[in-house]
């Protein structure tokens, strides 16, 4: 249930017709569209010739999570979304399932496709070895750089390995991709937390440079009545748990999940698949086309029997004996603001908070870092206001810019390790 | 509509269509299965003195994922008994009397071999002979098929002694396998043939398992080179099928054989020269069924042009093919690329700027780049047409020089007078 991936493998056959259906494009849209910029047509050329190996390498080259991008990007916005095919009212090439195919093809073989560059001397430190900070691994460690990462969970690979449901993407996938980064020879260190375990002096002063890709905090509180009571759950936690087979304890049959991003949807599908006859319902604020879940998440959502209430924001949670047992809402208008008279009570048992991630800023503030509300500042070469120092990913990420995917963590890796690259190497600005 | 019948040198089949002596027409089961599902005519598997064959026999060309684009066989000819084959055809000529039944033949090279097995064959009622000069493995090595092909003289020869015997029209079967058809054409005439049919298969090995390095197929570990047919090498076909049909020395009718899969395949054939087509490969991919949609096909195409009959389009192109020296040199055609309905795929840009000349530009407009022909430097080569995966986005459009008409032999001419 839980574990049972949403995606249904292409046969060999659909994988031979899909490849040759590709038109091999010049100067393709979809390596454009691709925020990693993988040579999309090149990849899907060598599936075409059966070079398994070779089509893994291109992907993996451009992008060192094309495993995981593989299962969670949203395609339909980026490579397949630009796919030619939908100028010529053609369904787009599958390039997210081919790319799959290629990518669980070096899995299922682990093999070993880069290599660490020659030794220079330099050592770059990375805080945190989620998406971002072991793209920047990767790329730092073929370069011949020393690379050491301080990651505060017991697991590398972030928000891949703790905050997407299994169903989307299992543990293996991203401990395998994490294990590629590593096999190259970085120092890893877990369950180490700047501040605590690690001084940032010493992030600061021994190593040649920095890159903070730390990531983003917990869910925030609601700040209503009634948070402290059993039952109220950081959705990011409810994720964590669940995938790792944690126990959860009662969830009863009520389930409110108050937000609509990406991890909103996560929260609401792995409580549906966990408990299959409960009411799982989402609460936003918002309407239907705000939303920050895409689309095709919203739709397997519905799908999987979640219900969607909108425009309603929680004003108290309920309790009985110590635990949850209803949640208050007022309806809000088109612009979020609460309609006075219009309160009404939903019975619940389980409340789960979504609504986005709180910001590391004792982290960055330790690391000496500018920051704007937690959002890291970084110029186009993504080094902050401290020289030597750069930074990737979420704790860069501010709304209205770019979008918080694994493949743009990706991509900031790549950045990041090449400005640290050029930085360490006396080339820099 | 249009009146489909068939009459080559005094053959006659209700419509054009024939299975070509191969392994479809092997046995009187099949031709019966192949007449009910309404071909005009079989030309049955090679007749002669009894062979063994291996097995591994066939092999298929695959391009991407299209399979049997083309196929080649290492059988040779029938491995059944004569008698049996002699009962089956009479029984289908029995059960069919109004389709054509053409037996072909292959021998050794001696005048009497030759006539007894034409006297031999023509006890039964059959409609023509079709002698084998085309089969270039395997019996080629004994001294028969394209062994007989690829020299002039033994083709008058052997045509001339099997028509002393036969009662029925002959035709002569050519292997593409030489310089050039109308020398083999040529002779076949002289001998006496009633008509060429062509081509017979190509020299081909298809290819090598990367795995064992076997060639495919293989018989325990080797191979000989096999013969190649199939929709691959239509072209070639209509090239030689069309030199015969132009020649003044062949004057003698054809049937088109190579690559026939569908009912636009026979067109170009009889258009270009050919009085009927043969098909095997595409029966041995899809089954006797597809001639529903070849005589379907066919009669709806000369219905739609207001022809009465098939014989209409024989050879009614086949005068537009000529030598390159008579090819207008101030004939001038230059690509347009319809904005509208091209999807940016840029094929036509990178094959134009890699492979021909240089003449698309890309245009940047609303955020993407708009593929644009230099027309004063395009040559008019119709590559970009031939990748754009669009139909109809490029059109290859004709531009008044304002010169007349003048050929590379009329250009020599002016300019030596």
């Amino acid at each position: 249930m839980l574990g049972d991936s949403i995606h249904r493998p292409l046969s060999p056959l659909e994988v031979k017709l899909e490849a040759n259906r590709c038109l091999n494009c010049y100067d393709a849209p979809c390596t454009h569209a691709c925020p990693t910029h993988i040579d999309v047509p090149g990849f899907i050329g060598k599936i075409a010739t059966g070079n398994l190996k070779g089509s893994a390498r291109t992907i993996l080259d451009a992008n060192p999570l094309g495993a995981s991008c593989a299962r969670v990007c949203p395609t339909e916005q980026l490579c397949e979304g630009a796919c030619v095919y939908n100028a010529a009212g053609d369904s787009p090439i599958r390039i997210g399932d081919l790319q799959r195919y290629a990518v669980d093809y070096a899995m299922d073989n682990d093999l070993a496709l880069f290599e660490p560059g020659a030794p220079t001397g330099k050592h770059v430190a990375i805080v945190g070895g989620g998406p971002a900070g072991l793209s920047a691994a990767r790329d730092l460690r073929r370069l011949g750089h020393a690379v050491t990462i301080f990651e505060a969970k017991d697991e590398l690979g972030g928000l891949n390995t703790y905050g997407i449901v299994p169903f989307r993407l299992d543990l293996d996938t991203a401990l395998w991709e994490a294990a590629q980064v590593i096999r190259l020879g970085v120092n890893v260190r877990t369950g180490t937390r700047v501040g605590v375990d690690v001084m940032a002096e010493e992030l600061l002063g021994r190593y040649d440079a920095l890159i903070v890709a730390c990531g983003m905090g917990s869910v925030p509180t609601l700040n209503i009545p009634g948070e402290d009571l059993d039952g109220v759950w950081d959705a990011l936690d409810l994720i964590e748990r669940a995938k790792l087979g944690h126990e959860l304890g009662d969830l009863g049959s009520r389930v409110a999940v108050i937000g609509a991003g990406n991890t909103a949807i996560d929260a609401l599908t792995c409580s549906k698949r966990i408990l299959p006859d409960a009411r799982v319902t989402c609460y936003y604020r918002r309407g239907e086309s705000q939303m920050s879940a895409y689309t095709f998440e919203y739709e397997f959502a519905k799908q999987e029997g979640i219900e969607f209430r909108f425009f309603c924001a929680p004003t108290r949670i309920v309790g009985a004996n110590g635990r949850v047992s209803a949640i208050e809402f007022v309806r809000t208008s088109a612009d979020a603001t609460p309609i006075a008279g219009s309160e009404f009570t939903a019975a619940a048992d389980t409340v789960v908070r979504a609504i986005g991630q709180g910001r590391l800023l004792g982290t960055l503030e330790r690391l000496g870092v500018a920051h704007d509300g937690g959002v890291v500042r970084v110029d186009a070469s993504l080094e902050t206001t401290r020289p030597g120092i750069f930074a990737a990913g979420d704790c860069i990420f501010s709304k209205g810019s770019r979008e918080a995917m694994v493949v743009e963590a990706a991509e900031q890796g790549k950045i990041a390790a090449r400005s640290a690259d050029a930085y360490v190497s006396g080339s820099h600005g | 509509m249009a009146d489909l019948s068939s009459n080559l040198a005094g053959i006659k089949s209700p419509n054009p269509f024939w299975l070509a002596s191969a392994p479809p027409t092997n046995s009187g089961y099949q031709v019966m299965r192949a007449f009910e599902a309404g071909w005009g005519g079989a030309v049955w598997k090679t007749l002669g003195t009894p062979i063994v064959n291996v097995t591994s026999r066939f092999a298929g060309l695959n391009y991407k994922q299209n399979r049997m684009v083309a196929m080649n066989n290492i059988e040779l000819i029938t491995d059944r008994p004569l008698e049996d084959n002699l009962r089956e055809i009479a029984e289908c000529k029995r059960a069919f009397p109004d389709r054509a039944i053409v037996v072909s033949l292959m021998e050794i090279c001696d005048q009497h071999a030759w006539h007894e097995l034409v006297k031999r064959v023509q006890e039964v009622d059959i409609d023509g002979f079709e002698l084998n000069f085309g089969c270039p493995h395997g019996m080629n090595e004994r001294g028969m098929g394209s062994a007989v092909g690829q020299h002039a003289d033994l083709i008058a020869q052997v045509s001339e002694w099997a028509k002393e015997a036969a009662r029925v029209p002959v035709i002569v079967k050519l292997t593409p396998n030489i310089t050039d058809i109308r020398w083999a054409a040529r002779a076949a005439s002289q001998g006496g043939a009633d008509a060429i049919s062509l081509i017979n298969t190509i020299n081909s090995i298809i290819g090598v398992d990367l795995q064992s390095w076997n060639p495919i197929p293989h018989v325990d570990g080797k191979t000989s080179h096999g013969g190649y047919c199939g929709p691959a090498v239509k072209p070639i076909a209509l090239n030689m099928v069309n030199d015969c049909a132009r020649d003044p020395e062949v004057r003698i009718p054809i049937s088109g054989i190579g690559g026939v899969e569908t009912w636009q395949d026979a067109v170009e054939f009889l258009l270009l020269g050919a009085m009927n087509v043969q098909v095997c490969t595409a029966v041995m991919h899809h089954g006797f069924r597809i001639a529903d949609d070849l005589v379907d096909g066919l009669s709806n195409y000369l219905d739609g042009r207001g022809l009465r009959s098939v014989s209409e389009i024989v050879g009614a192109a086949q005068d537009r093919i000529t030598t390159w020296e008579n090819l207008n040199l101030n004939y001038k055609i230059v690509a347009r690329i319809d904005q509208n309905t091209c999807i940016r795929c840029n094929k036509c840009y990178i094959a134009c700027e890699d492979a021909a000349h240089q003449c698309i530009d890309r245009v940047a407009q609303n955020g993407s780049a708009m593929l644009v022909v230099d027309e004063e430097r395009c040559v008019g080569c119709n590559l970009c047409q031939m990748v754009c995966p669009v139909e109809n986005c490029i059109d290859m459009v004709q531009i008044d020089t304002g010169l007349p008409p003048e050929s590379w032999k009329e250009r020599q001419q002016h300019q030596s007078s």
